[in-house]
């Protein structure tokens, strides 16, 4: 490991104002990206917010209007697609029919005239254990097959950084799950820089240290899985990880850590610092459905309580989640652990509660 | 459901398997017929014929006269290696020309795509006597291709490749060549457009990003998946410009007879039949020698 850190330069990546406009709208607008090293980073968001074309534009395969591609403490950006090392995993995999397995994961070695391609590709095709294919033509195999016949045939270049486009979009889910946690052991074996583009807030999370959710061009919010989910700092972010139930507020007091705040007529607390800085307008509580309690009526440990009538009740097995409107008509989702304590019946009127450390608060768009 | 089956499946299955042996005999016996009438028995006569002995005033008869074939060779092998040259040029000229185009209509053409597909076809509305007589006013020594070629020394370089005998364009091998080209350009382009249409495009940004220059991505991702066209194209450009006969008639000199051209005065001006149906065999022959080893070396039989 440590003789193939030094034996390359370091799968650092910036992208510095990186722009790329078509002519009726703009696909990507203004993005500032530092990758560190090593890491496996998702760039998360719905179709057309800009993901692929950032991808493509640090593969080489699209140039941006404006800006600058850095990798390490090179400049790339007018270089084209063949002299960069980075190498990527297409979504439609992209295996050349007309060449055996072999072939195709050694055309890149051979193109920068590696000696001893063929061992190298073989090592290659056994890290995704398909060693007993190496003869075979791509349409021989199945889906996931091909996926991880695209994997090798990136990952053998020993790239500076590996791309992946939407990799898993064409498997079946039990598939994906698997391969999930294959490139997840792959990456920390290779130790290569990751850039995941997806649009499955599941699959980024559960593989990416580091995720990037991006909207209509620009980056939404930059941040762990577990920071992006339990601190959103917009609306888009807090619906697009999960679910999230969200509150006007208006904030009445603010005393040390704890801060008094009105929605809807019923005073509750939040933590002083999850406020927004210097944002009192248009702010917004949210609490997500499995932080939400059901408590007896009568129960004062809560400081926040709201009730409201269940409009709904669906049973998952682990879980139960509920719909319940409040006075204001508005629905609120809460879901239950199945763990034995008592459950709510439709039509019910039930209170809920949760805990200040848990809600976040967001400011308007 | 278990205990109906067995009763009733033998019945099923006579039925089905009646269809489906008769069925497709059906709609072969038409193209068998045409076939049979229009191509087995005429081969067998031309065999035969081949084989003839005498002259047209006291009549042919067979007589095992293989000798017609040494003759048709000993007298005519110029005008093979001529034929087979002048339409390999001629094949190698249409794939250079068809290539970029074809590739052009199938990737770069937007909406023009139908409309360019029309005009390959639409030299094809014209009479092919009349469209090969047309190339006689172009490469007319006053015309401006002609002035511009002597202008430009290309003249000068036909002339030093031996492809014009003077400096006139016309009556030259320059102006055969250049006349099958023309004429079959549409056959080598149509099966090249079909093959390149089916190219995915995504193939190129991975050879791209597997550090394949332009060049490279060509020679290793392009050619490979276009060579089902360009083998159907190429053979429906060579084989008929082999045995063709008019534009070495209206574009050509003495010295630039193809074999098409010997056939057709032999059958209709000599009247010798089996001398020309000796030579048929012959081009025929060294046609289908050729292809079979072509498509061989091609190995197109292991592309998708």
């Amino acid at each position: 490991m440590a003789a193939g850190v030094q034996r390359r330069a370091t799968g650092e990546l910036r992208l510095v104002e990186l722009f790329r406009e078509y002519e009726d709208f703009v696909a990507v607008n203004g993005i500032d990206l530092d990758v560190p090293p090593g890491s496996f980073f998702a760039l998360l968001g719905p179709s057309g917010c800009g993901k692929t074309t950032t991808l493509r534009m640090i593969a080489g395969l699209e140039e941006p209007t404006s800006g600058r591609i850095l990798l390490g403490t090179e400049d790339i950006t007018n270089t084209r697609a063949h002299q960069r090392r980075v190498n990527t995993v297409f979504q439609s995999y992209a295996l050349f029919p007309h060449l055996n397995i072999i072939d195709n994961v050694g055309f890149g070695l051979r193109q920068l005239k590696v000696a001893n391609w063929k061992t190298k590709a073989m090592e290659a095709l056994e890290l995704v254990k398909l060693a007993d294919r190496a003869k075979q033509k791509p349409r021989q195999l199945s889906g996931g097959m091909q996926q991880r016949v695209a994997l090798a045939r990136a990952i053998v270049n020993e790239p500076e950084i590996l791309l992946l486009d939407e990799p898993l979009g064409a498997l079946d889910l039990k598939l994906r799950r698997e391969m999930q946690i294959e490139l997840k052991r792959i990456q920390q074996e290779v130790g290569i820089t990751f850039i995941h583009v997806t649009h499955d807030q599941e699959e980024a999370m559960t593989m990416a240290d580091t995720v990037a959710v991006m909207r209509s061009g620009s980056i939404e919010q930059l941040g762990t899985p577990a920071d992006l989910y339990d601190k959103p700092a917009t609306a888009f972010v807090a619906n697009f990880l999960g679910q999230s139930n969200l509150l006007p507020i208006e904030v009445t007091s603010v005393s040390g850590a704890v801060a008094k705040v009105v929605s809807h007529g019923s005073e509750l607390t939040v933590e002083s610092a999850s406020l927004p800085d210097g944002q009192t307008a248009g702010l917004r509580l949210g609490i997500r459905p499995e932080k939400l309690r059901l408590v007896s009526a009568t129960d004062s440990v809560w400081t926040n309580r709201l009730s409201g009538e269940v409009t709904d009740v669906s049973f998952t097995g682990v879980a139960t989640t509920y719909l319940i409107r409040m006075a204001w008509g508005q629905e609120i989702t809460v879901t239950q652990p199945n763990d034995g304590t008592a459950r709510a019946t439709l039509g019910e009127q039930v209170t809920i509660a949760w805990d200040p450390h848990h809600a976040f608060v967001i400011g308007a768009d | 459901m278990a205990l109906v089956v067995p009763g009733v499946r033998p019945v099923r299955r006579r039925a089905v398997r009646r269809r489906g042996t008769f069925t497709p005999l059906i709609l072969l016996a038409p193209a068998m017929l045409w076939l049979t009438v229009f191509f087995v028995v005429p081969t067998f006569s031309l065999a035969s014929q081949s084989l003839q002995t005498g002259d047209i005033d006291n009549g042919f008869v067979f007589a095992w006269e293989f000798q017609n074939y040494a003759s048709a060779l000993g007298r005519y092998w110029p005008q093979f290696l001529r034929s087979l040259l002048y339409a390999g040029t001629a094949t190698v000229i249409t794939l250079l020309l068809g290539f970029p185009l074809a590739w052009f209509m199938a990737h770069r053409s937007g909406k023009f795509k139908t409309m360019l597909l029309v005009l390959v076809i639409a030299p094809f509305f014209t009479n092919f006597l009349i469209r090969t007589l047309a190339w006689q006013v172009i490469l007319t020594d006053q015309g401006w291709v002609s002035n511009v070629f002597r202008a430009t020394g290309i003249t000068g370089v036909l002339h030093w490749l031996g492809m014009v005998p003077n400096d006139s364009l016309m009556g030259s091998p320059f102006a055969v060549i250049a006349g099958l080209a023309y004429n079959f350009l549409p056959f080598m382009v149509l099966p090249l457009y079909t093959s390149l249409e089916r190219l995915d495009l995504r193939f190129l940004d991975a050879a791209g990003d597997l550090y394949a220059n332009g060049w490279q991505t060509f020679w290793k991702v392009i050619w490979p998946l276009s060579l089902p066209g360009v083998v159907s194209g190429t053979l429906l450009t060579f084989i008929p410009a082999a045995g063709d006969y008019i534009n070495s008639k209206l574009l050509g000199n003495t010295q630039t007879v193809m074999i098409g051209q010997v056939i057709d005065s032999q059958f209709l001006r000599v009247l010798d039949y089996p001398l020309a149906a000796a030579l048929s065999f012959i081009l025929m022959a060294t046609i289908i020698f050729m292809v079979s080893l072509y498509v061989r070396a091609a190995g197109t039989e292991e592309l998708v």
